[in-house]
């Protein structure tokens, strides 16, 4: 009977090396390939290292002010492509002016490599914040402009007319039936639009050369110390993980009403 | 027709660009070299296809965002529909996507110099990578959602394990992945453009991060423009590629 119930911790195992197990292989096995100098310490440093710099770079460095620059103009250009995209894309589904004007643009825009524009953003505003920002919102704003146009095209006109019918107010029709009916397929938006983002403003930081993780990564990839540059590429997995869940909360959070938060898993 | 008149709004911008331009040079209100003017960049298109330099930069361009995108399509497309078959590649690869799925590939840049060099191999590779994981994640979503009616049938009807896998769970899986891959295409020419624009010799990239250093930028817009309709046209053909390879599928719908 006692060994069909083992301890909390035993139990946990299984799921636990399905979830982490090749995770855990992959970092011993860089570890020993490092510590045994199977390949050169200067391309592939080993783990053990790169984590004791963290603490040095971190507490007597200035790693943490560049990684908080970083999140800081990612995060506002976001929400300005947040905010923009989801005003055009709303638009863009409920005047025909708006969409004709705009849709021929955005199908235009979105194939195209936006970060080809970083040398005339450059050019225009300078080599500080508002180029990385703004940059970061170009890259993002045409996939959230057409996830929300698509989704709010969508909207069931039942709901609209019975909402009507049973004489909703227009203020109440807005904030209570299109709002909410539209923010499952902004978020989704949001969720696409991110990765995106993200790696567009680090690729800014990097050409720009400001202080922020971009710049610090192309700064000791140039002086040859790779184990810094392994450092923040690790801080910018870091990042990604931390905004990509926060997402995630935002969308189960925002959307605990929605079919959808019951249905996934 | 049709196409041409969906397109008039873009000509208003490129017209509207084009007034801007002149009457914020004239009024003083810019220095004239920040704001070409559309026939000044389109000057500085002509100039660069003369002088012979730019079918050159093209051409690396393209090759290496289409050996990293096909590299990128077979490897993804493997592990996919190997991940919905075979427990033990899932347990291997799962954990392995979720850790690297958020970390943005543009990082990894410098670290491919290094490893790489300054030539085609870095640029390749940051494509291959950044392409890889949408490729892989609608492989394994396609193949996991076949009907089990579809590879009951065609089981019961003696069809072999090999011709199963490429008659009912690729074809089966063939618009999940291919939407997958039409989302690496956009990818693709980020990462391309950024490796280029970052550290390079060649290609498209290096061509605007030249001339913009150089202070040349009627050229650098051109090479902008251009290196967007290579992305707009490849997008494009791509689009009905995927319709002919689907069109078995119209009368579903």
């Amino acid at each position: 009977m006692t060994a069909r119930a083992p301890s909390g911790l035993l139990a946990s195992l299984p799921g636990f090396g399905k979830r982490f197990g090749s995770i855990i292989v992959l970092f011993v096995v860089w570890e020993a390939v490092a510590q045994f100098n199977l390949v050169d310490p200067f391309l592939l440093p080993a783990l053990s290292d790169i984590l004791g710099l963290s603490v040095t770079e971190f507490i007597q460095g200035d790693l943490g002010q560049l990684v908080l620059n970083t999140l800081y103009r990612t995060v506002a250009g976001f929400l300005i492509a947040a905010v923009v995209g989801a005003a055009i894309g709303t638009a863009m589904a409920v005047s025909n002016k708006v969409r004709w004007f705009c849709e021929p643009i955005v199908s235009f825009m979105f194939p195209i490599p936006k970060i080809a524009f970083l040398p005339i953003f450059v050019l225009w505003f300078g080599f500080f914040d508002a180029t990385k920002i703004i940059m970061a919102a170009v890259a993002c704003v045409v996939t959230i402009i057409s996830a929300t146009y698509l989704g709010t095209r969508g909207i069931d006109k039942y709901l609209l007319w019975s909402a009507r019918a049973l004489g909703t107010k227009p203020h109440k029709l807005f904030w209570n039936i299109i709002i909410p009916a539209a923010l499952p397929p902004i978020i989704t938006g949001l969720q696409i639009a991110f990765p995106i983002c993200l790696i567009v403003s680090i690729v800014a930081e990097m050409a720009t050369g400001e202080q922020g993780l971009g710049g610090y990564m192309m700064y000791h990839q140039g002086l040859g110390s790779s184990d810094k540059m392994y450092l923040g590429i690790i801080c910018a997995g870091v990042i990604g993980y931390t905004l990509i869940e926060g997402l995630s909360w935002l969308r189960r959070r925002l959307l605990s009403w929605h079919t959808e938060s019951v249905v996934t898993v | 027709m049709t196409t041409v008149r969906f397109y008039t709004p873009l000509a208003i911008v490129i017209l509207i660009w084009q007034v801007f331009a002149m009457g914020s040079v004239t009024a003083g209100f810019m220095p004239e070299d920040m704001l070409p003017t559309p026939t000044q960049v389109i000057a500085g298109m002509w100039h660069l296809a003369l002088g012979g330099d730019l079918a050159y930069h093209v051409g690396v361009s393209v090759y290496r965002q289409m050996a990293g995108f096909l590299l990128a399509a077979v490897v993804g497309v493997s592990i996919g529909i190997g991940m919905a078959h075979f427990q033990w590649v899932k347990t291997t690869i799962e954990p392995l996507v979720r850790i690297t799925y958020p970390l943005p590939k543009s990082a990894l840049i410098p670290m491919l110099i290094l490893v790489f060099g300054i030539g085609h191999n870095s640029k390749i590779f940051a494509v291959f990578l950044g392409c890889l994981l949408p490729v892989v994640l609608s492989a394994y979503n396609g193949t996991r959602g076949v009907e089990s009616q579809l590879v009951w049938s065609a089981r019961s009807l003696g069809t072999g394990s090999i011709r199963m896998l490429w008659k009912v769970y690729f074809a089966a899986a063939l618009p999940e992945i291919l939407s997958g891959l039409r989302i690496a295409l956009a990818i693709s020419y980020t990462l391309l453009i950024s490796s280029e624009l970052l550290i390079s010799r060649a290609g498209v990239g290096y061509l605007i991060q030249t001339f913009g250093e150089a202070g040349e930028y009627p050229r650098m817009f051109a090479g902008v423009f251009i290196i967007s309709l290579i992305g707009f046209a490849t997008d494009r053909l791509y689009v009905n590629l995927m319709n002919w390879l689907l069109r078995w599928r119209e009368q579903e719908a």
